[in-house]
């Protein structure tokens, strides 16, 4: 059957053929709609697969390596950023090996086009020593999903599936296939495999370390890594995931003249690489993201043959390649279009009108007025948005629950009072753990949790502790008089300056929570309501 | 037979949809399709696009090459000259004049309109006022999707048909509504020649 599908979307339909039992995920752009594909999807219903979201990347991570422990199919889905939140169980995961099949997928976000930075999952990937499948296309996005369980179970590894921004957002025709059953419970043959107690660890770094020949080998068969030659050995080209669509593009009907080593899964093939190197004047790499490929040809003292990419500035350094910037790399003359008239100006995000961040930022600048600017740490989320004008009330926004640890860390240097401005979903993502660290300390900052109800900034997406901030907060430990909840309402102003100035002037943790649910997940939900 | 669209709005402001009813047809149509949606940050009220690409051909990248779209549509006037990088030397831009004033510094209306009328293939139409007339603000996209019609290279009853299925679960009144404001569309570009 064939179905017009995201990249992200053919992936999560992929895994689903392939039998997963459960996918395990936080919410993050680009990679958001792989999980929500599963939540929607009937067949997932019927077939009772686990798709409910974590509370971060880390516990999807662990619960994903818990349900190949028991035999059955995962896949742990996050945006790049995630990656680094899951590190620890990714990389150990490695070691553990696997027992039912595990995919962990993870979309970068070159260009940020909503992130912090646009680092290269490959990196982590190649660092955890395990297989990684890019796919180039919607069609070997859905094929890699679907076959990358066997292929995980084969080698008892947990292998990477990697995408960027434009193949996860981006529909095209999919041929879908028949659905393999899942797997039934079975625990591990070896008794020993996940207790990674240093004497066992040994032997398993082995295992590990053994398969690398068993890893180069596949990639060097594989279907996702192809060598087209060419006549003209001027240049050879190589052309990792999507910039391949970007490098056809450019040569309508395949009729590129150089040879193309088309990369689909690693590590790199070496052999291919080898003849293309050994056949050809010079070698162009065309490959989204960090220049890792690259990198790894031309070695540190770069005696080899001319290598182009984004080291030497044929590509751009940074950013995401599109058909123009290849085009140009591959010293083609293209077109420029119209330039943008002056008269238009920009047009940055902002928050809704109506949103209770509004109203909580409206408070708290007057709250702070006494104290003066550049003490307000935040987080991600939509109140991020805060950073702009009219409020220009946040100082900071770095990782998720950054926002409390740093205002303690100031609070040490002296910085008192120092305020946190964190989300309802980034509190339980990682908010938690640094709001006991100020308890554990009697550590004087103000804590505001701007409680909407939703992760909003992701598309509104159930939070995963709604209703239940106040009690952790008290479980935690903060005292219960420092524990303020509010209503962020134009009406409720003058109540909520006063309840800030409050907090403020108290010399230990406080916690003000600003309820009220975001408009968009309301509206949604009425739409819903009227469509049943 | 190529068409490469730029579809550019406001978050919020339903391009997808427009996306989505040309997708259809074009399927329908044995063509193939490929589109870049945006998903994240930018929806909050801030700029956006989405490149849909239309061929009798296998399609390979999925991000227009600058200087070859065929068209810009846009539920916006200010944006409509956004992406003018992306349009080829005969391309066309098909807008609605309502704009959507979120920022302090939006251009003067009559100086926006000579721009975009300074440019040589031009539509542009009032699509909220005509979406209003027929009874719905909520389907101005649509009419502007009926002004580009004569300009996408896909049958009309293609189109009626995509309408049909993106909005048919919706009830048969909401898609007599939207054929409508397609038909609306279309009827407002014929008029004016
Ligand atoms: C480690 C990590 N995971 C996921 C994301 C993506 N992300 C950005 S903001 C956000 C959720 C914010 O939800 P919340 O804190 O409730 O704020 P809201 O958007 O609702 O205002 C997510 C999931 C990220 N930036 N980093
Ligand atoms: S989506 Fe919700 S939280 Fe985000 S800006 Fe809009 S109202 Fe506020």
């Amino acid at each position: 059957m064939k179905m017009f599908l995201l990249g992200a979307e053919a992936i999560a339909q992929g895994a689903m053929d392939g039998g997963i039992s459960g996918i395990y995920a936080y919410p993050g752009t680009p990679s958001t709609e792989i999980a929500e594909y599963v939540q929607r999807s009937k067949l997932a219903a019927r077939k009772k697969i686990h798709s409910k979201w974590s509370v971060n990347e880390k516990t999807a991570m662990e619960s994903g390596l818990g349900m190949s422990y028991a035999g059955k199919r995962a896949m742990v889905c996050m945006k790049h950023v995630g990656l680094n939140v899951a590190a620890d169980p990714f990389i150990n995961s490695a070691i553990t090996g696997i027992n039912g099949g595990l995919i962990i997928t993870v979309a970068d976000d070159p260009s940020m086009h909503s992130s912090q930075n646009e680092q290269d999952s490959r990196y982590f990937g190649k660092f955890a020593m395990i297989p990684i499948f890019e796919p180039s296309n919607q069609q070997e996005a859905y094929d890699m999903a679907r076959e990358g369980f066997s292929f995980s179970e084969k080698y008892k590894i947990p292998a990477m599936i990697r995408i960027t921004t434009r193949l996860s957002h981006s529909r095209y025709g999919v041929e879908t296939k028949e659905l393999i059953d899942e797997n039934s419970i079975s625990l591990p043959d070896d008794p020993k495999q996940f207790i990674l107690l240093p004497a066992n660890s040994r032997v398993r770094y082995k295992i590990l370390l053994e398969n690398q020949k068993n890893f180069k080998f596949e990639s060097e068969t594989s279907p996702y890594n192809k060598y087209f030659d060419g006549n003209d050995k001027s240049l050879g080209i190589i052309a990792c995931g999507i910039s391949y669509n970007y490098l056809i593009e450019n040569y309508p009907g395949l009729n590129c003249p150089h040879p193309i080593i088309k990369i689909g899964q690693y590590p790199l093939p070496q052999k291919m690489i080898e003849r293309l190197n050994s056949e050809c004047e010079k070698v162009l790499i065309l490959e989204e993201g960090y220049p890792i490929v690259e990198e790894s040809l031309k070695g540190f003292f770069n005696h080899g043959k001319t290598i182009h990419g984004r080291l030497d500035e044929t590509l751009p350094r940074d950013g995401e390649l599109n058909p123009t910037i290849v085009a140009r790399a591959l010293g083609f003359k293209t077109k420029e279009g119209l330039p943008v008239p002056e008269l238009i100006a920009n047009r940055p995000p902002e928050l809704c009108s109506g949103c209770s961040h509004r109203d909580v930022y409206d408070a708290l600048n007057e709250a702070m007025k006494i104290y003066g600017e550049k003490r307000v740490f935040s987080d991600i989320g939509c109140y991020t948005l805060g950073a702009l004008p009219p409020f220009n009330s946040i100082n900071s926004c770095v990782d998720m629950g950054a926002s409390i640890t740093m205002a303690k860390g100031a609070a040490d240097a002296g910085l008192i009072p120092s305020v946190a401005v964190i989300g309802d979903s980034t509190f339980t993502h990682s908010g938690i753990t640094g709001l006991l660290d100020a308890v554990n300390e009697n550590s004087p900052v103000t804590i505001v949790i701007s409680d909407n109800s939703a992760v909003a900034m992701t598309g509104g997406q159930e939070s995963s502790a709604s209703g239940r901030i106040k009690e952790i907060c008290l479980g935690v430990g903060v005292q219960p008089e420092h524990v303020r909840v509010l209503t962020p309402l134009k009406k409720n102003h003058n109540e909520m300056v006063e309840v800030m100035a409050e907090e403020l002037a108290y010399n230990g943790v406080s916690v003000i929570i600003a309820e009220r649910e975001c408009i968009q997940t309301i509206t949604k939900k009425k739409k819903n309501k009227t469509e049943l | 037979m190529k068409k490469d669209i730029i579809l550019a709005g406001v978050g919020g402001q339903g391009i997808l949809s427009i996306a989505a009813v040309i997708g259809l047809a074009a399927i329908e149509k044995g063509l193939f399709v490929k589109q870049a949606e945006v998903h994240g940050m930018s929806q909050r009220g801030g700029a956006v696009q989405s490149h849909l690409r239309i061929s009798s051909n296998e399609i390979a990248s999925d991000l227009i090459p600058a200087g070859e779209a065929d068209m810009i549509l846009s539920v916006e006037p200010m944006e409509s000259l956004r992406y003018l990088p992306f349009l080829s030397n005969d391309g066309w831009i098909i807008t609605n004049s309502t704009p959507f004033v979120n920022i302090p510094n939006y251009p003067e209306m009559k100086l926006l309109l000579d721009q975009i009328n300074s440019y040589k293939n031009v539509i542009v139409i009032n699509a909220d006022e005509t979406a209003k007339k027929i009874g719905s603000l909520k389907s101005s996209n649509v009419v502007l999707l009926g002004a580009s019609s004569e300009h996408l290279d896909i049958p009309y009853r293609n189109l009626e048909s995509g309408i049909r299925q993106l909005f048919g679960k919706k009830g048969e009144s909401v898609v007599q509504l939207n054929l409508a404001a397609l038909k609306a569309g279309a009827d407002l570009v014929s008029e004016k020649k």
